[in-house]
């Protein structure tokens, strides 16, 4: 696209002073909120920082890390089994949401017929527009009796929020992997077919492993998402706040230990919460920077 | 041969995933619907809540308020930054990779991060207490990356023989950008703010030690309020009122949905529009 008179060209000198100093406030006025979204962030990291960072040093980090025990009455905070639930309800929402968020991008952009795709594709922005509270009803009125029927126990544990947040996170591993399958240039798909492979090797063999950064990408932004969800994993998982024992015993993770506490804390505990949200930050901020290296090597 | 079954392995994994990813949507959707609407019941929708009607009326009215607050501050903002973005800015200039930066890194923090800043920002540091104006200004800094993301695409769409026939004409960079940008620019820009409702309109855990849960129409702006979403998390937690839950749930997902719903359907149009 060409862009270059806008962007880099000198804009036409204005005739009148009043003109002139129009256009400088308004330039001053744009650039300033530009700055709010640096502004933004530079706040969210001071305030998040500055109030858990001292918590967590009178606790001791590693303590505070590699603690198993949570008993904020006793003044005692370990978060090792938030940090663990937050992996393991992550890691099981992307066994459950990539495969089936990579084939049905598969399915629609290298099998479906146009109509079909028509149909599809609002039905994926549908999914992604449902917002997490009603997924966490969906959970708990019905994942949860099935899982307890089906498997016994409570029915508020691991497997329940797994199952849900992969739920959730198919959405942006569809959408993301299907633009990145859709990229893929037709010659690549077509020399498959020319060497004599069928439709499905090629896609899979050939336009598969041509969009692997990009479908990684989706897989990512999916991570991020599940791990920063909090309403709906804490409706589902049972929530203990001992070690995570099995797929079918509770889990509490990072986010909802914050929802859950933080209506009641007081002094230590509050500090040990926001402590809590710190770490979760340091997580996503990694998340984030691995988006962005992915992003930068695909341009 | 065995190029034969590999290729009907393959064809019947892709058919399985989308027919599992359609199967789920129906599911969530159809569930809450058939389950909820029987629920839907006038009382829901008295004035008043009391626990006995578990009305969602002030709800409602608290998640407009909410919405329109938000907007007032975060529209203009983002606007504003997607027209430095693309009008003002040199190309390249660090200030710009800082922006984009900082904008992709608010997009990636989850709502419960916001919630908690919020809460030590607004609530205590400046002294907002749980209120309307706290939470909507968390929901603002929120949605902003959306608004300024969608604004900026709509901007560069604009063709820039636009910008140069204004130029031409004489026209300054500022009117420029209000008399000629912009308006060519406003549907997209629209579809974003709608984005940002829909996002609003479903958001619990930034809210809840933000604005609160107090169940009423606020006085002032500085007062506590529930919206929809918070009102259905706090009566399906309570596991009280399943039935009412359900119905609350209708109405959520209808809304949010409706408003998905106008957000594509107008982007649509502008492709139609551009091509």
């Amino acid at each position: 696209m060409n862009k270059t008179l806008h962007q880099v060209g000198e804009s036409p000198r204005p005739i009148f002073r009043k003109q002139a100093l129009q256009e400088g406030a308004a330039r001053l006025l744009f650039t300033l909120t530009a700055c709010i979204s640096i502004l933004a962030v530079v706040l969210i990291c001071v305030f998040l920082f500055a109030n858990g960072i001292p918590g967590m040093a009178k606790i001791g980090v590693w303590d505070f890390l590699s603690g198993q025990k949570w008993k904020p009455g006793n003044e005692i905070f370990g978060i090792l089994p938030f940090i663990l639930g937050s992996i393991y309800v992550t890691a099981g929402a992307l066994i459950v949401g990539v495969p089936a968020g990579l084939l049905t991008a598969i399915f629609m952009s290298r099998f479906a017929s146009k109509r079909i795709v028509k149909v599809m594709r609002p039905a994926v922005s549908l999914l992604a527009g449902i917002p997490s509270v009603v997924y966490g009803f969906f959970g708990l009125v019905v994942l949860v009796p099935l899982v307890r029927e089906v498997f016994g126990g409570t029915g508020s544990s691991l497997l329940t929020a797994c199952v849900l947040l992969g739920m959730m996170i198919l959405p942006t591993i569809i959408t993301v992997s299907e633009s990145a399958l859709s990229a893929v240039p037709s010659s690549y798909y077509e020399g498959a077919l020319a060497l004599g492979a069928t439709h499905e090797r090629s896609v899979f063999h050939v336009v598969l492993p041509a969009a692997k950064s990009g479908v990684m990408a989706g897989i990512i932004l999916g991570i991020g998402r599940a791990i920063g969800e909090a309403t709906a994993v804490m409706m589902v998982a049972g929530n203990c706040t001992s070690m995570p024992k099995g797929l079918l015993k509770g889990v509490r993770t990072l986010t909802s230990n914050i929802v859950l506490e933080m209506g009641y804390a007081v002094d230590m505990h509050r500090e040990a919460l926001i402590a809590t949200a710190v770490v979760l930050f340091v997580f996503i901020l990694i998340i984030n920077v691995l988006t962005s290296t992915l992003k930068r090597r695909n341009s | 041969m065995t190029a034969k079954i590999q290729s009907k392995v393959y064809r019947f994994a892709v058919y399985a995933g989308a027919f599992f990813s359609m199967a789920v949507l129906l599911l969530i959707v159809g569930y809450i619907l058939i389950k909820g609407i029987p629920h839907l019941t006038p009382e829901l929708f008295a004035w008043e809540y009391n626990s006995n009607n578990v009305s969602m009326m002030p709800s409602i009215i608290n998640t407009l308020l909410m919405t329109m607050i938000s907007l007032i501050v975060c529209v203009p903002l983002g606007i504003g930054a997607a027209i430095y973005l693309t009008e003002y800015a040199k190309r390249g200039s660090s200030l710009v990779k800082i922006v984009r930066m900082t904008a992709e890194t608010l997009s990636g923090i989850p709502s419960i991060i916001y919630g908690l800043f919020g809460s030590l920002f607004f609530v205590v540091a400046l002294k907002m207490g749980l209120s309307l104006i706290s939470g909507a200004l968390t929901l603002s800094i929120m949605v902003l990356p959306t608004i300024m993301r969608t604004t900026e695409e709509a901007l560069l769409a604009v063709p820039d023989s636009y910008r140069e026939g204004s130029f031409g004409l004489g026209a300054g960079r500022l009117r420029t950008t209000f008399k000629v940008v912009l308006p060519s620019a406003v549907p997209g820009i629209l579809s974003g703010v709608i984005l940002a409702v829909g996002r609003i309109v479903g958001e619990t855990a930034a809210l809840i030690y933000t604005a609160g849960t107090v169940a009423k129409v606020p006085d002032s702006v500085l007062d506590s309020t529930r919206t929809l979403a918070v009102h259905m998390y706090t009566i399906s937690s309570e596991g009280l009122y399943i039935n009412q839950s359900y119905a609350t749930a209708v109405v959520l997902l209808v809304v949010v949905l409706g408003i998905n719903g106008l957000s594509s359907f107008i982007a649509k149009r502008i492709g139609r529009s551009h091509t």
